[in-house]
């Protein structure tokens, strides 16, 4: 039986970073009914899972940090309540440097919360606030070392690179360093991009900013992909950055066709048969959730859909791409079908075999998406 | 015979044409009103889509007149310059037009150019001033238009609404009282004149005819006169909304045979079909051969699949009979069609019809008109194609298609018009004033100006009121070169074009820079080029792509990157890989849209 995981969106957030295309809200006056109506949810869809053993719990966002008590009790009382939170579950809390205190670490210790992740983004004052992020570096610092007092023993930073305030990749040398100092157990970078729903969507619209030097970031993903590898992170999705034992659960299970159930506004759920998309929506997801409606809609997978989302995300990750399994899956040659784009590959060394396994090289996974859409069936 | 009536419904472009016939079928009870529905004889798709009508098409309504029944056989026809040819074939199998002009908008340019078609033939016609309901309708004006037009009575003209049902008793009146019955000898030989085909995959290739002679039953022996081959008559019938099977089809009325004909080669329009143990005598003239404007290289995306391709063209050909093509052969694409079309608009229903009914994938290369290029020696080469063109010290001379365009406008735009022809190598020859405000203007340009994007500019400057008519008057020396683009050195010649001397450098920087925009970056640089000759003359550099890699991909973002990445994917398939470059569709086309 396959364990599932729970995520909890939080869609809140003091201000609005200028790249960020998440759901989320500023204005906080509708926090309490929006989190009773989380668990409100969550006993909706009590059976939506599987099983009713959950083994990692996300809450995510948004910005979950800015949580008080009573929330935090209503969203833990509705997770025993409707689920069975296994002995060793992995339960991940995302938070903003700017949020961290003493009182709230030891308020998230209560209810067991084992792993933060905490949005440093960057450690130079001036890409922070070009960002529009509300934190500084030194509370970057402050932050992550407060944490590690507490007790918390699974951390894990996000950090942007490819931010064009400068043509050299000094500053991204010196937040990697910085990063490596803080001696977190899992590190997570992500390339800035410019999403049209966003500040910076709309500067580049009107010309404001200019589109991204993909070379530069081409090189400053490199930079970090090395430095890490260096200092015996794993590399385990293109993204994704841990020392061992330390890889996140919560998000693996997206990528190895686990279920999950998303709960609150914008959340995404997965069966293993269908997909379900919450309202990103607020006052709608509110008022739907309050006259007992699932405010989702779903989407049903198909053999194509789950095959491609198969490539698609295991590509991503090390654990590739298994023939024989996508055979027994989807009854489906892999093999056989991408002979010529496989071989391609491999001779560009752009993805290895090994033990009967197909993985991105290191410089393949520069141009993930396109071998995943060479291998996609449409 | 004395009962039945064959009409067609022709007008400039929207002026009602398939809305009236909406009220006709429901004013003679052919269609109930669960089957109603807008422009319900536009059946395909593509014609829904684009609220136009594309094919011509044919239906059979009963209706008691004075307590007679008659057979009125309707033919619904479409009103684009693009489509006249299905005009004139309709004609063809009738005695009869519905000629409706537009209350709000007046006479314009295929109002005219379809009711000369219409005399041609003989054709009674029954004018008809439609959309009288709407609040711009200028009913008396355009009485006198069509009175200075037509020479008709002022009486004759029927005031009506395709919208709101208004004079519909008063048209099909007019059809039975105007409208001479077929002439025709049922006890002749059979000669049926086949004016449309349809491809049916189930049941093979339906013919569409007008019987003038004769009866043709059910379980004939016939024979198609022109190619000799003859057949079991396995089905004939009339056509109402569906098909409807009858015992027999007779000389007056218009029908359709199945015969388990397979093979598309073997149906020409125009032919006559005749019975093989009592033929007719001769033949029924078919029809004027079509004069293609505008040529242009379709080629399947995958260069396996040219001989489905070559089946599906065949069996679109059946239901277009104004397509042309032969086998040509690209550096770059490999095997494909050189197409003849009718117009831009023609070029792009085909490949969109080539794509959702036949499932192919298909790029079109740049379109060119025809060419005449007179070498030193003398000798006339027709090209249809860059890529035909002599290399240019063999060249004597080129001469490029004229036409006569006949464009009607209010005056207030004398100007703006003047200009875009003068821009675009237009003489003007006259400009009559049909009234105060109307204005005909007559110029002589060349084709290949007017062909692309003429008809969108100048609608635009003329805010829509202009129509435009245009034929070929002949062939004219034009200083013109061939320009070629090469990407990473080599020479792409789906992407040559034809153009005037003049302008030929500044169109060579400007295409380039359209390819730069069209062309996907790809993982190594391109360099796009222009040339004449030997000579470069622009050049423009895609960089290559480094990073093809989105930065998150958690649980909601999952499924919407996999819609992303195969949606591109999906574009990918209509790209054309030359050498190692994937072209786009659109930057074949890329040469149309220079300013
Ligand atoms: N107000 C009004 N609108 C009409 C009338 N007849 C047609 N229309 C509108 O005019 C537009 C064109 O109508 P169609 O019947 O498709 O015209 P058409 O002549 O068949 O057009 P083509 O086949 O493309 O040449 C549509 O939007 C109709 O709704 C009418 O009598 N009154
Ligand atoms: S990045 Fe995080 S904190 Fe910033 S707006 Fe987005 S969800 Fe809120
Ligand atoms: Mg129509």
């Amino acid at each position: 039986m396959a364990l599932a995981g729970l995520y909890i969106h939080i869609p809140f957030c003091s201000v609005a970073c200028h790249y960020c295309d998440f759901h989320f809200s500023t204005s906080l006056h509708s926090i309490d009914a929006l989190v009773e109506c989380i668990a409100e949810e969550m006993f909706l869809q009590k059976n939506y899972l599987p099983s009713p053993e959950i083994e990692t719990v996300y809450l995510g966002g948004g910005t979950p940090s800015l949580l008080k008590k009573h929330h935090m009790d209503v969203l833990f009382n509705a997770i025993h309540k409707n689920f069975k939170l296994l002995p060793q579950a992995e339960i991940t809390l995302e938070a903003n440097p700017d949020d961290i205190t003493k009182e709230k670490l030891s308020l998230w210790k209560n209810y067991d919360i084992n792993r933060l992740s905490i949005g440093v983004q960057s450690f130079h004052d001036d890409e922070l606030k070009y960002l529009n992020r509300i934190h500084t570096s030194k509370q970057n610092y402050q932050s992550v070392g407060m944490a590690q007092d507490a007790g918390f023993q699974n951390i894990s930073i996000d950090l942007i690179y490819g931010i064009p305030l400068e043509k050299n990749h000094n500053k991204l040398q010196q937040s990697l360093r910085s990063a490596l100092e803080l001696n977190v157990q899992h590190i997570s970078a992500y390339c800035l991009t410019i999403e049209p729903d966003t500040v910076f969507g709309r500067w580049l619209h009107s010309g404001k900013i200019s589109a991204a030097d993909d070379t530069f970031q081409a090189e400053q993903f490199v930079l970090i992909q090395n430095t890490l590898l260096q200092q015996h992170y794993e590399q385990y999705e293109i993204s994704n950055y841990a020392k061992p034992h330390y890889i996140s659960k919560h998000n693996s299970n997206y990528w190895l066709d686990r279920p999950y159930l998303g709960v609150g506004p914008s959340a995404h759920s997965y069966n293993l048969h269908s997909r379900q998309y919450n309202i990103a929506n607020n006052e709608l997801y509110i008022r739907q959730v309050k006259q007992h409606i699932i405010p989702a809609q779903i989407e049903l997978c198909t053999n194509t859909s789950k095959y491609n989302d198969y490539i698609l995300t295991r590509l991503r990750t090390k654990w590739g791409i298994d023939a024989n399994e996508i055979t027994k899956k989807f009854g489906i040659h892999f093999e056989l079908i991408n002979k010529k784009k496989i071989e391609e590959f491999m001779s560009e060394k752009m993805i290895s075999f090994d033990e009967n396994v197909y993985r991105l090289t290191k410089e393949g996974m520069l141009i993930a998406d396109h071998i995943t859409r060479a291998f996609f069936i449409v | 015979m004395e009962h039945i009536r064959n009409f067609c419904i022709i007008a400039h472009i929207d002026h009602g044409k398939s809305t009236l016939a909406d009220r006709l079928l429901e004013f003679t009870k052919t269609i109930n009103q669960r089957q109603m529905q807008d422009q319900v004889l536009d059946d395909m798709e593509l014609e829904k889509e684009r609220g136009i009508t594309i094919k011509s098409h044919a239906i059979q309504m009963d209706y008691t007149y004075e307590g007679k029944k008659y057979v009125l056989n309707l033919i619904d026809t479409p009103g684009h310059v693009d489509f006249s040819y299905e005009v004139s074939r309709s004609i063809a199998a009738c005695e009869g037009a519905l000629l409706l002009v537009d209350a709000s908008q007046g006479i314009q340019a295929q109002t005219i150019s379809n009711l000369y078609l219409a005399l041609e033939n003989n054709l009674e016609i029954i004018p008809v001033l439609n959309k009288i309901d709407l609040p711009g309708a200028m009913p008396e004006e355009v009485k006198d238009q069509m009175v200075d037009l037509l020479g008709c009575d002022r009486n004759g003209i029927i005031a009506a609404s395709g919208k709101e049902g208004i004079g519909i008793d008063l048209i099909l009146e007019a059809i039975i009282k105007r409208i001479p019955p077929p002439k025709g000898d049922k006890n002749a030989p059979l000669q049926a004149l086949i004016f449309d085909s349809v491809f049916n995959s189930f049941r093979g290739i339906e013919v569409i005819f007008r019987c003038y002679n004769g009866v043709i039953r059910k379980g004939d022996k016939v024979k198609f006169v022109a190619t000799g081959k003859e057949y079991i008559a396995d089905e004939v019938g009339i056509l109402r909304l569906n098909k409807e099977p009858r015992e027999m089809v007779e000389a007056g009325d218009v029908g359709y045979l199945i015969s388990g004909i397979k093979s598309a080669k073997e149906v020409k329009v125009g032919d006559t079909i005749t019975h093989v143990a009592n033929p007719c005598e001769k033949a029924i003239k078919g029809f004027a051969e079509v004069k293609p404007m505008v040529f242009a290289g379709v080629y399947p995306v995958d260069t396996s699949e040219f001989e489905d391709l070559r089946d599906a063209m065949e069996k679109l050909q059946l239901n277009d009979a104004a397509l042309v093509w032969e086998v040509e052969t690209s550096m770059a694409l490999g095997y494909g069609f050189r197409c003849g079309f009718l117009g831009m608009l023609h070029l792009e229903i085909v490949q969109e019809r080539l794509e959702r009914e036949f499932n192919q994938t298909v790029i079109t290369t740049v379109p060119s008109v025809q060419f005449w290029v007179f070498d030193t020696k003398g000798n006339k080469h027709i090209v249809n194609a860059p890529s035909e063109m002599p290399d240019p010290s063999k060249i004597d001379h080129v001469e490029e298609p004229f036409i006569k365009a006949q464009i009607i406008t209010k005056s207030e735009f004398i100007g703006p018009i003047m200009k875009l022809c003068m821009d675009k190598r237009g003489i003007l020859k006259n400009q009559t004033y049909l009234t105060a405000e109307r204005v005909e203007m007559n110029f002589e340009m060349p084709l290949s100006e007017m062909v692309f994007d003429f008809f969108d500019k100048l609608k635009s400057i003329s805010r829509g009121y202009a129509s435009l008519d245009y034929e070929l008057i002949g062939y004219r020396e034009s200083n013109m070169v061939k320009l070629d683009i090469l990407l990473n050195g080599d020479r792409v010649d789906a992407l040559s074009a034809i153009v005037h001397r003049d302008r030929a450098y500044e169109w060579g920087k400007k295409l380039c820079e359209k390819l730069k925009e069209l062309i996907p970056r790809q993982q190594f640089e391109i360099a796009i080029q222009a040339a004449i000759g030997s000579k470069i003359i622009a050049r423009e550099t895609i960089s290559a792509l480094r990073k093809d890699v989105l930065a998150k991909c958690y649980g909601g973002d999952i499924s919407r990157k996999r819609k992303l990445l195969e949606k591109q994917k999906k574009g990918k398939k209509r790209m054309r890989q030359v050498g190692n470059v994937e072209i786009p569709q659109e930057a074949f086309m890329a040469v149309l849209k220079i300013e």
